[in-house]
């Protein structure tokens, strides 16, 4: 079992700025969103570990707000850990996030309490 | 031994009902429901209190199993409300299955309504966001469909004029049925041109917002052949689950109706080949690519140039939806017991214009949450048990 509630602990992390998500020691399986066990195997053996923070849009949509506010990118990113996570796409236009596109993980305000993680173009590669 | 395989035809629809499709203002989602239900019971020849086995999910009652069995009088052996979005009534239909057929009950109802259209104006949905995707605000569900959209534009060159077709089939079949709530000429052009609301799916590619209800009665198949409808045999059911939220879904090109339909299939001893009307949860243009994909009808990939083909609509070689589906005849939230409903009045021949000639077979399909649920029904007359 892991020490903390997984889901307190991830937001805890992201409240300090940090992306963390955990890892199985003995599958080396990377899980999110954060559980009390691991998917499939049951594992219970989950640390908390940083990701590279670089992924791939795994699937992109734009959602449609009435002008003059501009619209939101809704997209599905694979972090290159595996595991995937709805997010945005930002400092571009929604249209224009493409699936295949490499991005890098970045932690903000949120629009509610919480701060959420939201991922840019990764300009390194 | 294929799992369930005893169970073929053992149990039949002998009663089913729509009521108040489209708009049905003044009127509570348990007094649709409950309308409903009283035509399928006097449809199946029965009485209310001979009903022992009871079936429900409601939007937005979550004990609607408790309400429906107090507003019609009766005191069921069985009472089920699970709720697994809109496939439930699939599934209910399954559970149902199991328990006529172990002798626990003798007369299942399974009903539905809503009058989310008069009442609320907007999809009403017990649907709660996850934890991980309420901070980033998605128009669900239409942008979890739209997700999954994307990704079978992506890999197999799906466009959004065949998503459009799809629309357009069900408008070429809800033209021919006169309970439809819209009617009218409509083409790709048309729905192209409607508003985008989650790229790529537009404000055509998305179902309706109705009022509306439907029940189905069912019973053990030695007690159907004494009532006054055709029995309707239900020939397999099965359902699958394999995620909640869009993101969890391991390939979004693929959804759980690969399982739910392979072992309705087996159930059933029968192949998609040997189907002959398939009703299908159409809540956006996109789930009637994938689930005839998942379900075996064409190729995983090829459903696009499938239904463009013109082989879904009336004449085409694999009549879908024929009610005029959730995008065209109507959709009171959760949809999937009208796909039941449909499938029963073309194996009776009570489909007027619309009727499918010499239909057998039908197949019906429920969808839940955001390609979450799956459940899959095979229908057939007396002569294919």
């Amino acid at each position: 079992m892991t020490s903390a509630p997984p889901i307190a602990t991830y937001f805890q992390h992201l409240s300090e700025g940090r992306f963390m998500i955990q890892r199985s020691a003995s599958t080396g399986e990377w899980v999110f969103y954060p559980r009390i066990i691991a998917p499939r195997t049951g594992a219970t053996d989950l640390e908390w570990v940083e990701p590279s923070g670089l992924g791939t849009v795994y699937a992109a949509t734009v959602k449609r707000v009435k002008p003059p506010a501009k619209n939101i990118s809704i997209a599905i990113v694979e972090l290159d850990e595996g595991p995937r996570l709805m997010t945005h796409v930002q400092a571009m236009r929604a249209e224009e996030v493409f699936i295949g596109m490499r991005v890098r993980a970045k932690v903000v305000d949120g629009p509610d309490e919480d701060k959420i993680v939201v991922f840019e173009a990764d300009r390194a590669e | 031994m294929t799992r369930g395989e005893h169970l073929r035809g053992k149990t039949a629809f002998v009663g089913a009902a729509t009521f108040g499709c489209g708009e049905s203002p003044g009127y509570t989602a348990i007094e649709l429901a409950a309308e409903a239900a009283r035509l399928a019971i006097a449809d199946a020849g029965l009485t209310p209190s001979q009903i022992d086995g009871l079936f429900i999910c409601l939007p937005s009652d979550f004990f609607s199993g408790l309400t429906i069995a107090e507003y019609l009088g009766i005191r069921p052996a069985m009472t089920n409300n699970s709720r697994t979005g809109g496939s439930a009534f699939l599934t209910h239909a399954e559970w149902a299955m199991l328990a006529l057929d172990a002798g626990l009950i003798d007369h299942a109802l399974i009903c539905y309504g809503s009058n989310q259209r008069t009442g609320a104006g907007k999809l009403v949905s017990a649907q709660m966001p996850s934890l991980f995707e309420a901070p980033y605000h998605p128009n669900n569900p239409v942008a979890s469909y739209a997700l999954a959209a994307s990704r079978h534009m992506y890999e197999f060159g799906t466009t959004s004029e065949q998503l459009a077709s799809v629309a357009v089939a069900a408008r070429q079949w809800a033209n021919l049925n006169p309970e439809a709530f819209r009617r009218g000429p409509l083409s790709t052009d048309d729905v192209l041109a409607t508003r985008l609301v989650a790229d790529p799916l537009h404000v055509g590619d998305c179902c309706l917002v109705t009022d509306g209800a439907a029940a189905v009665v069912m019973t053990r198949a030695d007690r159907a052949k004494d009532l006054q409808k055709i029995p309707v045999a239900l020939l397999g059911a099965a359902s699958a689950t394999w995620h909640f939220e869009i993101a969890q879904l391991a390939d979004l090109t693929v959804s759980a109706a690969k399982e739910s339909g392979q072992r309705a299939f087996a159930q059933a001893g029968l192949t998609p080949a040997d189907i002959d009307v398939v009703n299908l949860y159409d809540a956006f243009t996109i789930n009637t690519i994938l689930f005839l994909e998942d379900l075996g009808f064409c190729p995983k990939g090829e459903g696009g140039p499938f239904v463009a083909s013109g082989q879904i609509g009336p004449g085409g070689s694999l009549p879908v939806n024929t009610n005029g589906g959730g995008l065209s005849f109507c959709h009171p939230g959760m949809y999937g017991l009208f796909t039941i409903v449909e499938s029963i009045r073309q194996l009776r021949g009570e489909g007027g214009d619309r009727q499918v000639s010499g239909a057998k077979l039908a197949l019906a399909h429920g969808n839940g949450g955001t390609l979450s649920s799956q459940a899959t029904c095979i229908l057939g007359l007396p002569e294919t048990v």
